[in-house]
């Protein structure tokens, strides 16, 4: 017996994204990577659309990562001091639709890397590889704010995705955005509606709606996931029914929380052989985020990439 | 909620001279304003002064047209009046309206079939406004019943519960809101609900705080319309507030702002 699918009908729509401008929109990007654009919850293809499918990006740090478990580091065999490199690297193998540069070397309680410094770490990135980039900040508000200027300044008409701006602070970095071409992440510490204040608050800069992504702080699984989860739900649903404010796509950053957890790293016979774990808790926080709405996301390991990879397609028919 | 921003209505003094001298700024300028305050749908109305309404009508719908393409409201009781009004209406129109009286219904409903177009059905009979919410679910049945008739999708009619002023009857405002409540159940699916609001205060002195009172009142109940002045900021905060309270928009500390923008 033959089952009729109930269909809902959504009065609106997610907002569509475009990442990286080509030599036509006067940059230097060898592709772009559009985000958005469905017609209902993830995937449910007999009631809407997902016109673009979702986005890999990789992530690669400004500094030497120190302390990371061998299955990680493994891959990247001796790439890992050189950002350029590394990028080219999850680009020319690992299959990386764009690059999110990390400038953790920034931080003042580390290296303190300078506006300048960092600046020409992004110069360096873009040369060494065509797909789009997002440039994320170290998360110390006034540094962010000397920082993110400079490096946007650098990467101007690149179309680039810059992070983040929160409540208490995103005036500079939506100033730059508008200043230099670029596009703006609005983070939200897992609060749908802090999310939504700080959308009001780019859009109030004048940041148009279609140059926001949104970024909820999770974590990965085994960590609050499923309110993560909800979360991310709940503001898909709001987007498809008429919630501009809510409307744009989602970013997810699953490498470095899957890798922090003491799952990804620790010798525990009875959690199954270490070689595998760290890859599949990223690869399992990742098709989490993808059931809910999210529209990219940040990788650590080529093969958490390649197995979403897989899944997306799977789930995308084209 | 949907707000139908009311002041193009040739009963305001400067919108029926604007009329009568074919004045299209006034009126675009009326539009834009109202637009800009948080209106969805535009109501138009000649007024009780114009010559002749059949061109009156079509005159501001295309002077409208010409600054926007946002739904109109097209508030006429005569027919010849509503059609011309739809000959001329571009894009999305809804016509207001009709009442339950038979041969009004079957004036109004087929042009509502014709042009593919919701409508606005009046709880309101031969023998006049029902005393309560019953009476006007009666009425509303009918309403319904001559929808499906004509091939009209339930969803199309709005049902105007007929708010009357609290000061001649004040019986009358629990009456409504019971019936806007009501009115979800009479059909799959299910007919919306519009009110006239300003009604509810006609005469007072007090005239602002009556309706936006009662307006979150009935948005309690359900109401999905109203027809209102979007230039009244408080009543408009009121709605949004209302809107927010009952978890039809999702909250954030700039929320009045935030309804505002997301419905652009």
């Amino acid at each position: 017996m033959a089952i009729e699918m109930p269909i809902e009908s959504w009065s609106a729509s997610v907002s569509t994204v475009v990442l990286g401008a080509t030599a036509d929109d006067g940059g230097t990007r060898t592709s772009t990577v559009t985000l958005g654009g469905e017609t209902t919850l993830p995937f449910l293809d007999f009631e809407g659309e997902t016109p673009h499918p979702p986005a890999l990006a990789m992530e690669v740090l400004d500094t030497e990562p120190r302390g990371w478990p061998e299955p990680l580091a493994a891959p990247f065999g001796d790439v890992l001091g050189d950002p350029a490199a590394w990028a080219a690297k999850c680009v020319e193998e690992f299959d990386a639709d764009l690059i999110c540069l990390k400038l953790v070397g920034a931080d003042p309680l580390g290296r303190d890397a300078s506006p300048d410094e960092c600046a020409e770490t992004v110069r360096k990135v873009l040369e060494a590889v065509g797909v789009p980039l997002i440039i994320w900040g170290c998360g110390d508000y006034d540094k962010d704010n000397e920082v993110i200027p400079v490096c946007s300044q650098a990467a101007a008409g690149e179309r680039c995705l810059l992070g983040t701006a929160v409540e208490d602070n995103y005036r500079t970095i939506a100033a730059s955005a508008l200043a230099d071409g670029h596009l703006v992440i609005g983070e939200s510490p897992l609060d749908i509606s802090i999310q939504k204040q700080v959308n009001i608050l780019l859009t109030e800069q004048r940041v148009p709606e279609d140059r926001i992504v949104m970024y909820q702080v999770t974590g990965a699984v085994g960590y609050g996931v499923e309110y993560a989860y909800s979360i991310l739900e709940r503001t898909r649903l709001a987007a498809l029914s008429g919630d501009k404010m809510l409307g744009m796509p989602m970013v997810s950053i699953v490498g470095s929380e899957a890798w922090k957890t003491k799952e990804a790293w620790m010798e525990e016979p009875a959690w199954g052989p270490l070689e595998r774990r760290g890859i599949l808790w990223e690869a399992a926080t990742a098709e989490m985020f993808l059931l809910s709405g999210t529209d990219m996301l940040i990788f650590w390991h080529p093969e958490a990439l390649k197995y979403t990879r897989r899944l997306v397609e799977d789930l995308v028919k084209s | 909620m949907l707000a139908i921003g009311e002041r193009i209505n040739g009963m305001f003094k400067e919108i029926g001279r604007a009329i009568g001298e074919q004045n299209k700024q006034v009126i675009q300028d009326c539009a834009r304003n109202q637009l800009a305050a948080g209106a969805d749908i535009l109501d138009v109305n000649v007024g009780p002064a114009a010559a002749d309404e059949q061109a009156a009508i079509a005159w501001l719908v295309e002077t409208i047209r010409e600054v926007t393409d946002a739904p109109l409201s097209l508030d006429s009781t005569k027919p010849a009046v509503i059609r011309a009004a739809l000959e001329a209406c571009t894009g999305d129109k809804i016509i207001n309206s009709t009442t339950g009286v038979p041969e009004k219904m079957a004036e109004m409903l087929p042009l509502a079939a014709e042009y593919n177009c919701p409508i606005v059905g009046l709880c309101i009979d031969a023998e006049g406004v029902p005393r309560d919410a019953e009476g006007r679910m009666e009425i509303a049945l009918n309403l319904v019943a001559g929808c499906m008739e004509h091939g009209i999708p339930t969803d199309h009619l709005y049902i105007d519960a007929v708010i009357l002023p609290v000061n001649a009857l004040q019986h009358v405002p629990i009456q409504v809101c019971r019936a806007i409540g009501m009115v979800p159940a009479l059909a799959d699916p299910p007919p919306k609900t519009v009110l006239g609001l300003s009604n509810v205060s006609q005469g007072t002195p007090k005239r602002k705080l009556l309706n936006r009172t009662f307006l979150v009142m009935a948005l309690a109940h359900g109401l999905d319309a109203a027809i209102v002045d979007v230039t009244d900021r408080e009543l408009m905060e009121a709605m949004i507030a209302a809107e927010v309270l009952m978890n039809r928009a999702v909250y954030c500390d700039d929320f009045v702002s935030a309804y505002l923008a997301s419905r652009r």
